[in-house]
């Protein structure tokens, strides 16, 4: 058993408590960085199916911004020159972390929206005009609600997608999982424990999300009814 | 009740309607036949303005809907459209597509609109079916349950459009039936269709459209029995 006895397990053991910390600010940010980017992305979904070239430019135009440009790029230009700029001084990895994950995937749930909302037939939108429904009407009780079910299935991929992609947010020195497995390599100029382990956190991680969304994605099949048939008078 | 003054309908460049006249009575039932790509469904959606129309004037009960003034909104309310689709909303339950715009629009609580709703969809035969959701009804059904939604905003005027064309011979009776009711419960109503037997039974008036005119209209028997015009002719020697 030479080849386990090369690796030194104890490593990870004494940093556990380091370890926790980073596997808690790769939750949050991504929690926070989903959470924010499908409110923001439903906002700019909706602003990409509109008719107004007021809104529909603006949020066109931001879209493939974020999508044309690495998130690594932002969060540097976000951590190290927008928010210093705007608020004189550095607000901390925490707030330029969530900020730039939000802002990235917001682009990213956009064109999910977009794409999930256009992908409704246009006769459901008619139909519900011509009951006298006002557009945001249709679209909050017609459109969204079909259009949601669609959506499930990449905004999981999204999420799984930002998960790894926080990532980075190791560059402006977030201590999230891999910049734990950075400081302990640092530390014992070991490279096998650190980031294999960080690899197997991410793993662990990815696989709860791919479950959860499987999970969700079946509640909502247009089949699952749980409302038994009620006795009518 | 309806009135429509040289109605022009332009899709960019192309001119699908070029000056239509016409007036609707009160519980009049209106057919509109005519060969395809003639402008019926163009017509009928313009009349809820599905379709913005490019000249002319639309008038339901004296008031112009397509003034931008008009609350287009209330207007349809007031004028219940059945698409060839159905359209219904394939999220919702049966029962549910009926409420829904009763309980958005007319603010009724849940107890009167399902009490409403069970009421139409005893009128379309389809109560036991209330709480299916619409991939589990057959297309006739569907269609009826779209009649029900329509006719719950308590509409003045329905607008069908080839409201059988989708559907399996077997199930166009059925359909028929219901707006055969319909039109003797005194509905005024406008439908674009292919029935011919249903223009002339329950049609007070026929018009038959081409090419983006109103060619010839009159009494279904003078339009079917006795045809003035060449194109009528043409046509009719064609479907009946
Ligand atoms: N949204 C649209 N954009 C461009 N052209 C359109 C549009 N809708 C309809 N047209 C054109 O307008 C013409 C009339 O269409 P319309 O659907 O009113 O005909 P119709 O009489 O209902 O025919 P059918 O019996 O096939 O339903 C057709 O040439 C059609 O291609
Ligand atoms: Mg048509």
């Amino acid at each position: 058993m030479e080849f386990f006895d090369f690796f030194r397990w104890e490593i990870i053991w004494n940093y556990r408590e380091l370890y926790a910390k980073g596997l808690w600010a790769t939750i949050v940010l991504t929690a926070c960085g989903y959470i924010g980017g499908i409110i923001f992305g439903l906002l700019l979904g909706l602003g990409q199916v509109s008719k107004k070239k007021l809104i529909y430019w603006p949020a066109k135009i931001y879209v493939d911004v974020f999508r044309g440009t690495p998130l690594l790029v932002q969060l540097l230009l976000i951590h190290l020159a927008v928010i210093p700029t705007i608020f004189g001084s550095s607000q901390g990895w925490w707030v330029s972390g969530i900020v730039g994950l939000i802002l990235n995937s917001a682009a990213y749930n956009a064109e999910i929206f977009r794409a999930g909302i256009q992908s409704i037939d246009k006769g459901q939108m008619e139909a519900a005009r011509s009951l006298g429904l006002t557009h945001s009407q249709a679209m909050r009780k017609v459109i969204l609600p079909q259009a949601f079910r669609r959506m499930i299935p990449p905004l999981g991929n999204e999420f799984i997608a930002l998960l790894k992609d926080s990532s980075l947010v190791t560059v402006i020195a977030g201590a999230e999982i891999l910049y734990v497995s950075k400081v302990v390599a640092g530390t014992y100029q070991r490279f096998w424990e650190p980031y294999l382990f960080a690899a197997f956190l991410y793993l662990v991680l990815t696989y709860a999300v791919t479950k959860l969304v499987a999970f969700i994605e079946k509640r909502v099949d247009i089949n699952y009814n749980p409302r038994k048939k009620k006795e009518r008078a | 009740m309806i009135k429509v003054e040289n109605l022009h309908k332009h899709f960019g460049k192309l001119e699908v309607l070029k000056g239509i006249d016409y007036e609707v009575q009160e519980k009049e039932v209106v057919c509109v036949i005519g060969p395809s790509g003639s402008g019926k469904s163009t017509f009928l959606r313009c009349m809820n303005l599905l379709e913005e129309v490019t000249d002319g004037a639309i008038y339901i009960n004296g008031v112009q809907i397509n003034d931008p003034k008009t609350n287009i909104n209330e207007i349809r309310t007031e004028v219940g459209m059945v698409f060839q689709q159905f359209n219904l909303f394939p999220h919702m339950s049966v029962i549910d597509n009926i409420t829904m715009a009763p309980m958005q629009i007319r603010n009724l609580n849940k107890q009167d609109a399902e009490q409403l709703a069970m009421e139409l969809l005893d009128k379309v035969g389809l109560r036991e079916k209330a709480d299916n959701y619409p991939q589990q009804l057959s297309g006739g059904q569907q269609q009826r349950v779209a009649i029900a939604r329509a006719l719950a905003m308590k509409p003045k005027v329905m607008l069908f459009d080839e409201p059988t064309s989708a559907l399996d011979p077997e199930m166009v009776k059925e359909v028929l039936e219901v707006m055969k009711n319909l039109a003797k419960e005194g509905m005024t109503m406008v439908v674009v269709t292919h029935e011919m037997g249903f223009a002339r039974e329950v049609g007070d008036r026929v018009l038959f459209m081409d090419g983006g005119y109103i060619v010839e209209q009159g009494h279904p028997e003078d339009v079917f029995g006795n045809p003035q015009n060449e194109r009528t002719k043409a046509f009719l020697g064609k479907v009946l």
